[in-house]
């Protein structure tokens, strides 16, 4: 057995274990989102509303939506890292996701709470 | 220094074509493939839903678009690939767990993978045309 110290600052672990917690709560999700669409009498846009307007359902939605950012950003860190080589590129493109997909979960919120 | 021992040629393989892996190498790289493309869908989601819950106006709009047939085959290759990265993602946290780690069982689930993410494009497409 190789007895090694890990050193460092473990960003490495935070990722992987936010990569798989993101995961299944957007399994989780996506399950019970099918299921409720499935069991809408019918598809307007008055149950479609329906669906969202529930408080818990809202939290839901945005808790699932959140998932999506934060393991889109593991995945798209993961990419450049394997694939970018230039550091100044690879930094550009890493800040870039991280704006980008904040300024998509401020969208996201405001959706939601709009409605 | 003279060579003590006699070096044996090392089989060189530089040939990484896709088609070359293994079946779970392949589910592998599809995994990166369609994470990309979903993460290049997050923009067509949000707006979707961003319309659909605005008004009765803009819900019958995005249905609208949503219908054209070109629009549609678009939106069935992201759901393959949300559906492939679903599958795929379980498999992926099963194998965290240790569980399908052997050969033959990580080559069935790799199939297994394949099989119900296409059958399962394939009933939505059906249901959507």
């Amino acid at each position: 057995m190789v007895n090694r110290v890990v050193v460092g600052a473990h960003y490495g672990l935070t990722a992987w274990l936010a990569q798989r917690v993101s995961a299944v709560v957007m399994a989780v999700y996506s399950l019970v989102f099918v299921v409720k669409v499935l069991m809408l009498p019918q598809l307007n846009y008055e149950t479609w509303r329906g669906l969202f307007t529930p408080g818990w359902m809202r939290f839901m939605t945005f808790l699932f939506l959140l998932s999506i950012m934060v393991h889109a950003w593991v995945g798209m860190r993961d990419i450049w890292m394997d694939y970018i080589k230039s550091t100044g590129l690879r930094l550009t493109l890493q800040v870039g996701t991280i704006l980008w997909l904040v300024g998509c979960t401020g969208w996201a919120m405001q959706i939601l709470w709009r409605v | 220094m003279p060579e003590l021992t006699v070096r044996k040629p090392r089989p060189i393989w530089y040939n990484i074509n896709l088609l070359n892996l293994p079946v779970p190498g392949i589910v592998s790289i599809f995994h990166r493939i369609s994470g990309l493309l979903l993460t290049l869908a997050i923009i067509g989601l949000l707006y979707c839903l961003d319309g659909s819950l605005k008004s009765e106006v803009d819900f019958g709009q995005i249905r609208g678009g949503l219908s054209h047939p070109l629009v549609k085959l678009v939106a069935l290759g992201f759901m393959w690939s949300f559906l492939h990265h679903f599958c795929a993602g379980i498999r992926f946290l099963f194998l965290d767990l240790g569980k399908g780690i052997n050969l033959s069982s990580a080559r069935a689930t790799a199939y297994a993978v394949f099989i119900v993410s296409g059958l399962l494009t394939l009933i939505l497409g059906v249901k959507i045309w």
